[in-house]
Formats: C-alpha cells, sequence, structure tokens
C-alpha cells in the first residue's frame, strides 16, 4: 500500500480531473459533450472509419490526429478480414473504458498499479443475426471481463477499483442499459 | 425542536397538516418496524423505558412514542393546518395556512424528505392491466391481485416489501439497483449500536468528503425483524425471490428492459459493507471490545446467477403488480422563497437554509449522517435552535 508519504503514480492528472468536475458542477452546460465517428464503406463488408473531431466545452474541438479503423467479417464468414470486426470492436471500447477507469480510480485512491491486463469474451449464437431463430438475438449473449491486476494493494481494495470502474464507465453503461439509437437516410 | 425552542423560552407554534404523527399514521405500510432499535430512539428529555430495548417498534409504537413526546413537552402543535404558502417579508416570513395567516421571524421546515415516492417516469408506459404502488402506499399484500409481483428497489423498503409478499404466495422478481447491504447483527450487538459506539452516525456534514452523494445515498439495506435476522438478498433468493437488474426502462409496448450490472451492483454491495465492518473492527480493536465481542465475521458474498433475465413482457401476464420502492422527494411545492437549487433542492450549510432565518430538520445526512434518524433530531435542533436564538437576536438588535 503506498505510504502517506508516497504518492502513486500511474499517469493519471487526477488533479486536473478533481479541477474539472468542480467547473462543470457550476457549468453543466459545459459538460455536454458529442462524440463522432465517420464510416465509409470500402468493398464487401469491410469499411473505414474515422475519428477526428467531438464537441464538449461549449466548442468544436479536435483529437491531435484523425485515428483510423478498419472493420471487416472473418474468412470464415467468407470475408477478407480486413480488419477485426465490428463486435470486437465494442469489446476493445468496453476493455478500455474499464481499464481507463481502474487507472483514474487508482490514482485518486493512492493505489500504485504495476499491470493491468484484460481478457474479454463475448458469446454469440449465430441463428440471430442469421434470422434462423427469433428467439436468439442479435448480439451477445453475455460478456465476461477477466483482470488480472498487479498492484499494492489489498485484494478487496482491488475489487474495490474494478467495482468502481465499472459503475462510473460509459461503455459499460452503453452496453447494459438501454441506449437510443436513431438511424435516419439524408 | 419545538422542545429547544421551549428551553430558550422563544415563542413559536408547530403547524401539522393532520394528527401528530401524521404520516406515520397514514403512510407507512402495516407491519413495517423501524429499522433502529428501540433504546436508540432518544429525543431530548424522553427516551424508550419499555421491556424491550432491543427490539424494534411497530408503527403504533412509533405513533404513540411521538405523539407522547408532543404531549410530555407541551409542544404548541396546531393540527389538521396545512400550510399553503410561505413567503418573505421585510421581518420574516408570512407562513399562509388553510386555517389563517402567520407571520413570524424565522422558520423551521420540519416536514421531511420523504413527502412523495419518487417513481421513474417511464411507469406511464407500465400497462394498464397492472397494478402500481409505491413504498408508500403500499400496506399489506390483500392489496394485491393474485400473481407474480415485481418489486422494484433494494434498500431498505425493498427488501422488506419483497420478502412479505413473497411470504404471502405471491412469487417476486426484485430489481435491484444500487443498495448496502449490512448484517442486523454484528459480532453479538446490534449494527446499528456499532454505529453509535463508533461514532459513524455522529459524522458531521462537514467532515465527509462529497456530501452531496452521502446525502443522495439510500438507506442501509437494513429491517427491523423481531428475529433479529438478516434480511439481504441473500436471504430473499433463498426463499425463491428473483433477481433482475435496475429497471433502465419500459419501451412503448410494455416490455420492460433491465439492466446486466445486477453483479456489478451486488459486489458493490459486498464491498461497502466490507469497508464498513472494517471500520468497526479497528475501532472495535482500539476500544477494548474485542475481548467482549465475539470475533470478526463476514457475510458469504451475495449470490447472482450467471444470466439473469434483462427483459419483462409486463403484458403477459406474469406480473400483476409493481411496487416501486426507488425511494421519496421531498415536496417543497410551498416554499415560495428562492432557497432551491436547479435540481429543486433546499440549499442549505448544516440544516442553516440560505435565507436567513430558515432551518431544516430531518433530511438524509442533513447536519450528521444521524440526522433522518429520530435519534438525530435532539443534537440537530440543539445546534440549529442556538443558531435560531442567535438570529433573533441579531435582528432584533438591528431593528
Amino acid at each position: 500500500m503506498a505510504d502517506a508519504t508516497s504518492i502513486a503514480n500511474n499517469g493519471v492528472n487526477v488533479a486536473a480531473l478533481v479541477a474539472a468536475r468542480e467547473e462543470l458542477t457550476k457549468a453543466p452546460a459545459a459538460a455536454q459533450f458529442k462524440w463522432r465517428a465517420a464510416c465509409e464503406w470500402k468493398d464487401g463488408t469491410h469499411s473505414h472509419s474515422t475519428v477526428e473531431g467531438f464537441y464538449g466545452l461549449g466548442q468544436e474541438q479536435h483529437h491531435k490526429k484523425t485515428f483510423t479503423f478498419d472493420a471487416d467479417h472473418p474468412e470464415l464468414f467468407a470475408s477478407e478480414d480486413k480488419g477485426a470486426t465490428p463486435v470486437e470492436y465494442v469489446l476493445v471500447g468496453l476493455a478500455s473504458c474499464l481499464t481507463a477507469g481502474i487507472a483514474a480510480v487508482a490514482q485518486y485512491r493512492n493505489i500504485q498499479l504495476r499491470s493491468v491486463t484484460a481478457t474479454l469474451e463475448g458469446d454469440m449464437d449465430l441463428q440471430g443475426i442469421l434470422g434462423i431463430d427469433d428467439d436468439v438475438r442479435n448480439g451477445f449473449g453475455g460478456i465476461k471481463v477477466t483482470y488480472k491486476i498487479d498492484a499494492d494493494a489489498k485484494r478487496e481494495d482491488i475489487e474495490a477499483l474494478v467495482a468502481q470502474s465499472q459503475k462510473r464507465s460509459a461503455v459499460y453503461d452503453i452496453v447494459t442499459n438501454p441506449t437510443n439509437v436513431t438511424v435516419v437516410v439524408d | 425542536m419545538s422542545r429547544c425552542l421551549c428551553d430558550r423560552s422563544i415563542d413559536h407554534v408547530v403547524l401539522e397538516r393532520g394528527e401528530v404523527a401524521h404520516t406515520w399514521r397514514t403512510e407507512r405500510w402495516d407491519s413495517l418496524r423501524l429499522l433502529t432499535p428501540n433504546w436508540q430512539s432518544r429525543l431530548p428529555g424522553f427516551s424508550y423505558n419499555g421491556d424491550d430495548p432491543d427490539g424494534y417498534r411497530t408503527v403504533a409504537e412509533v405513533i404513540e412514542f411521538i405523539a407522547s413526546y408532543a404531549k410530555a413537552v407541551s409542544a404548541p402543535v396546531l393540527t389538521h393546518t396545512t400550510v399553503t404558502s410561505v413567503r418573505s417579508t421585510e421581518t420574516g416570513y408570512l407562513v399562509r395556512t388553510d386555517q389563517g395567516d402567520w407571520l413570524c421571524r424565522a422558520v423551521v421546515v420540519a416536514s421531511g424528505a420523504c413527502n412523495v415516492a419518487d417513481v421513474p417516469s417511464f411507469a406511464n408506459r407500465v400497462p394498464r392491466s397492472v397494478m402500481q404502488l409505491t413504498a408508500q402506499n403500499y400496506r399489506n399484500p390483500e392489496q394485491l391481485a393474485d400473481g407474480g409481483v415485481l418489486v422494484v428497489g433494494a434498500s431498505s423498503s425493498g427488501t422488506q416489501i419483497a420478502n412479505e409478499i413473497h411470504r404471502s404466495g405471491h412469487p417476486v422478481i426484485l430489481s435491484v439497483g444500487e443498495h448496502i447491504r449490512a448484517p442486523r447483527v454484528y459480532r453479538g450487538k446490534d449494527l446499528e449500536w456499532w454505529m453509535d459506539a463508533a461514532g459513524v452516525l455522529d459524522e458531521r456534514y462537514d467532515e465527509v468528503d462529497d456530501i452531496a452523494r452521502a446525502r443522495r445515498v439510500a438507506s442501509l439495506q437494513l429491517a427491523g425483524t423481531p428475529d433479529r435476522s438478516t434480511l439481504d438478498i441473500n436471504a430473499l433468493t433463498e426463499i425463491g425471490v428473483k433477481l433482475v437488474g435496475r429497471i433502465g426502462g419500459i419501451s412503448e409496448n410494455g416490455k420492460a428492459q433491465f439492466s446486466g450490472s445486477l453483479r456489478n451492483m451486488c459486489a458493490l454491495s459486498d464491498l461497502k459493507m466490507g469497508r464498513l465492518l472494517d471500520h468497526i473492527d479497528e475501532w472495535a480493536q482500539r476500544n477494548g471490545f474485542d475481548a467482549s465481542a465475539s470475533p470478526p465475521h463476514r457475510l458469504p458474498p451475495t449470490r447472482v446467477e450467471p444470466a439473469p433475465p434483462l427483459g419483462m413482457d409486463l403484458a403477459s401476464g406474469e406480473i400483476k403488480a409493481i411496487v416501486w420502492a426507488t425511494g421519496y422527494r421531498p415536496d417543497y411545492s410551498w416554499l415560495e422563497v428562492p432557497v432551491l437549487d436547479r435540481k429543486g433542492r433546499l440549499q442549505h450549510d448544516g440544516g442553516v437554509v440560505s435565507s436567513p432565518g430558515m432551518y431544516l430538520m430531518g433530511t438524509q445526512f442533513m447536519r450528521r449522517r444521524k440526522s433522518a434518524l429520530i435519534d438525530g433530531a435532539g443534537d440537530d435542533a440543539r445546534d440549529l435552535s442556538a443558531h435560531l436564538a442567535s438570529h433573533l437576536c441579531r435582528i432584533q438588535t438591528a431593528s
């Protein structure tokens, strides 16, 4: 356990986050963010997506550079496997969100992390997306996330980091709770 | 508060829309018991003198206790007097009631935090074939049509109501969000005894990291069980209650959606309980209780099945009633003084409201962690009546 004189360093600027939280408590309009992505079909089931701009703190914002993502289906699906499948992107989204949360909570609680790895698995019955069985959903039947965490803390404190991360995770919320999705054709 | 004002010879009146202990008479379910043991309700100059100090008062006993106290302190109560508005005047406040108006230099808002049952807006999509009750108007299982019942909320009210309804023969499905598990008896003593002795209940509002969050926390998942058993989620699943996650919404055609976060909700609750018991163990060790109290122990983890249902068709007939045990909020619609924040919460500093001469009593963690308990009224009233007294002095010398 990090003692009173040492400060854990997980690379998270908690002071900045705490200050931001105080500011946004006073100015809730500034807390309204919009996250964006653009997607272009390439060929077959291969598409290319980009993420560059988002909206927050009352104005348009930009990432340091444009991030790009290729998505496709595997050869087993008679496709070209030019990128990970969309559902694998969801697992990546969930893992990244939870992992970032663990780092932030650990920093806030002055717990030094040495290594954090997660393995994820989402099970899927293809009879859903293939329309074979109406009782089967398209998406995952369930998602299992397994964390291996080496840190300067008791087991309960590590479990508490993981529990707190879920409590405050955006992607965990998106995946476990209903979200309105509106799709329009221009 | 009235008792404290009497002690200070401050002329006052107590306005009550019904009889003394009104909401205890009209807004509690029949079998309710306080979750604090009898000895723990200590009002200024008045406490329990019966032969069952470790028992838990029934509703009738609470009414008797409060009504006796009002008589004992000769509180100047005007019953059947409903306040219709409170407005500021140059010298204080104008309080309008259905029995006439009052001009006063100070006002104490003691209407509590449980005026209106807090039900999610999507409750209006529950099919008409399903009866809806709240913890406020639920009385007993006789109200319910034959069939299954969905109880929403797993804090103190929800677990008690789920337990009673399931045992009466209606299969219960319990929707579980955030809750704080606690053993009824720990190391041979009532959990409330530990919280009182270890000073947890005396924690002040200005000593806590995030008081806004602490004030929103639901009541401990504790019940005044006559046999002092722990009524937690494991106790409920053991008798056959089924669990689902927090209700996230209801679709247009009456399909309820439950969160996939049930496992983490239960994990969070178990961890919080662990931290509370660790704190108690540390205190017990430092204060020499290790010899007399039985050894530290922990309850087994909350059991959650691998894949709880994520949805339910409320029109299917499986569920005939829903009981919303999703908390309460105060009703300040009569308060025409600008003391509410953008979310309708009263702005105050430990019970001293942001408008001069106005005070609050009895809300969650208002001034101390015990503020919402009967036992918390005394200390809060002593502090606030002192503040009120100096306020009156100040405006007197100013005029």
